[in-house]
């Protein structure tokens, strides 16, 4: 068990391709620590650069109190679960699970009682004898989660922990992972690029783009506040609401609509610039027909029933699509006329570098 | 009407249909004859009194089986190839193996290119046009008349097609694996031993066989590299079998020809029953 702090890390691959840009981050002891981000942002490279599996071009990595930069893979005491579990076909569940310790030489009986009793806390008992190749997929994901726990590292880390699963499956993985992690309290990083997925497990987010963390947060600051558009934009189900705006004096314009007091309305800060800004709403924090300050008036185009609740797509007078999300059954009609507002605390206001103006 | 109409339109595809299909076996049988009477002398001609170059009904006897016996040469030549053939295997399948684990990992400019380069000039090692340069090598390096000379030569010769039929299969496995035990602290021979031969042993068995057979069939390199007949191998002692007037010696030479091929066969059954051959040839499966 043991904190990671990432110190000005770059890499650079061959070719000037730059992967990771002066990152700096620190992952508390046992948290369960999410990199999301779009692919190619880097965030699998962070991820190997952590279990030195790529050599950093610069900064440093600690673990707990070592500084592991220039360590190698195995000097490192992390434990690595791949996208597609590298169990290696050849072996029994009981040698895959045991491996680690081959390697550190423990003896064939403490290796096959170590492996029997990992296996047991993962269900994987009747499993013991099989090969990687007669397992389903959950099965094997729960073989690599045993063998990574067997040499008791003080970091896991986990890529794209769930993309190999079936939709079904992927939920119960998420349930499972979460929980096994809490029991294990051992920090965990894992690599996404589903924004539900990690909203879900992890207690800390680390949203990326382009070699750079964009965001630092909470699943809740993440949601409910994201720093930037382009995290406003990343994360939800449903696309975030975004239209043009002007703040002047500290009132915001939308279109042709009356001014709004935005630094009131707790939307911007006291000081911030004149000028062109981007109000953003999540449609779950939309509500239809309702007064408020800041109201679109639109045509209700399309319904999308999510299940529980329904995805309005309303086109505003001056060409704008605004949605809200409505509890089922009380969605209007496609033509209508209705009135979308936010819910009060809710907007967000950005500047032009896509920056949130917060209070 | 109809049905007359559409049997009236059938017969002629009918009819050519079944000429074709008597074309196509009539080929076939010439073929299979082709081939399979060499096979078939292979068969009678050793127990045959009186052998000819012709596939006949034998006049059995094991008398060519005594005859060979008494050749001082013969069984040590069996011996020597199976001493040149075992040492190229070895050699090829351990050398090819960790070359193309490493051509298979290690980013090189124009990999590529070297290993085509390679395959190419490999077939001249072996081949006839460059024996004399290798036969001026191999006197510079004192290892005329001298059996690891041969197996230098052959294992030289068949490495770079060895290497590119494993490198294939060490393409295929993926790469996680061995990140995998790397990350648990496995070092790259560890890797190597662990993880990837185990899951290429298919492709071992394969480059094993093939260099093993080829050698088992050399005639060239032994009959220029060896002088002294305690130390041919059979391909070349069976160039011995003629009698004084010059005229084949064919009780003998069918008999040993049958001694000569029977453990490639064995060889080859033993093999693809316990590994299975599996041979992609530069195309991924």
């Amino acid at each position: 068990m043991a904190s990671i702090h990432i110190d000005g890390l770059t890499k650079v691959y061959p070719g000037d391709v730059t992967a990771i840009d002066g990152l700096d981050l620190t992952i508390e002891d046992g948290s369960f620590f999410a990199l999301l981000g779009p692919s190619g942002c880097g965030k699998t490279t962070l991820l190997r650069t952590i279990a030195g599996l790529e050599e950093a071009t610069g900064g440093s990595i600690r673990i707990g109190d070592r500084d592991v930069t220039t360590l190698s893979p195995g000097e490192r005491n992390v434990a690595m679960v791949f996208q597609d579990y590298a169990l290696f076909p050849h072996m029994s569940v009981t040698d895959n699970i045991a491996y680690p310790l081959r390697i550190k030489k423990v003896g064939r009986a403490e290796r096959a009682a170590k492996a029997a009793e990992t296996g047991e806390g993962l269900g994987l008992s009747a499993l013991m004898d099989r090969r990687p190749g007669e397992l389903s997929g959950g099965q094997q994901q729960r073989v690599a989660l045993a063998r990574a726990m067997a040499c008791q590292p003080d970091v896991f880390l986990l890529d794209e922990p769930l993309s190999n699963l079936d939709a079904r499956l992927r939920l119960e993985a998420r349930t499972f992972l979460k929980r096994l992690q809490r029991d294990l309290d051992v920090t965990t990083v894992f690599v996404t690029h589903d924004q539900s997925e990690a909203l879900a497990m992890a207690d800390h987010i680390a949203v990326m783009e382009a070699g750079r963390i964009r965001q630092l947060g909470t699943p809740s600051e993440i949601f409910r506040r994201p720093a930037n558009t382009f995290v406003a934009n990343f994360i939800g189900s449903t696309p975030m609401n975004m239209l043009p705006g002007e703040l002047r004096g500290g009132k915001l314009r939308v279109g042709d609509r009356e001014p709004v007091d935005a630094v009131d309305a707790g939307w911007a800060a006291r000081d911030a610039r004149d000028g062109a800004v981007t109000v953003a709403f999540r449609p779950e924090y939309a509500r239809v027909d309702e007064a408020g300050s800041l109201a679109f008036e639109g045509e209700v185009e399309t319904s999308e029933n999510l299940g529980a609740s329904v995805l309005v797509t309303a086109r505003t007078h001056d060409d704008h699509r605004v949605q809200a999300v409505v509890p089922e059954g009380s969605e209007p009609e496609p033509g209508t006329a209705v009135r979308i507002t936010p819910v009060p605390g809710r907007v967000l206001v950005y500047d032009e570098d896509g920056e949130l103006l917060a209070s | 009407m109809s049905a007359r109409m559409r049997a009236s339109v059938k017969t002629p595809i009918r009819a050519r249909s079944v000429v074709g299909r008597l074309a196509i076996v009539a080929f076939v049988a010439a073929a299979v004859a082709f081939w399979a009477l060499p096979m078939l002398w292979l068969v009678t001609a050793p127990f045959d009194a009186h052998p000819g170059l012709d596939v006949s009904w034998p006049d059995w006897t094991l008398d060519n089986f005594r005859k060979l016996s008494e050749n001082p040469y013969a069984f040590s030549s069996l011996k020597n190839s199976v001493y040149l053939a075992v040492g190229t295997m070895v050699g090829v399948t351990a050398m090819a193996a960790l070359a193309a684990y490493s051509l298979s990992r290690v980013r090189i400019p124009g990999r590529n290119t070297i290993l085509y380069g390679l395959l190419l000039l490999s077939s001249i090692v072996t081949g006839t046009a460059a024996m004399v340069p290798i036969f001026q090598l191999m006197f510079a390096l004192n290892l005329i008349d001298d059996r690891s000379g041969v197996i230098l030569v052959l294992t030289g010769g068949l490495l770079p097609a060895a290497i590119f039929i494993l490198k294939d299969f060490m393409d295929a496995t993926p790469k996680s694996y061995e990140e995998s035990a790397r990350v648990f602290g496995a070092t790259p021979l560890q890797v190597l031993r662990h993880v990837v031969l185990p899951i290429v042993r298919p492709g071992l068995a394969t480059i094993a066989v093939w260099a093993l057979v080829n050698v088992w069939s050399d005639f060239l390199t032994s009959y220029i590299l060896l002088r002294d007949p305690t130390k041919l191998p059979a391909g070349v002692v069976m160039y011995t079998f003629y009698s004084e007037g010059g005229q084949a010696n064919l009780p003998l030479i069918s008999a040993f020809s049958l001694v000569y091929a029977l453990p490639v066969v064995a060889l080859y059954l033993f093999v693809n029953r316990r590994y299975g051959f599996r041979f992609h040839g530069g195309i991924k499966s």
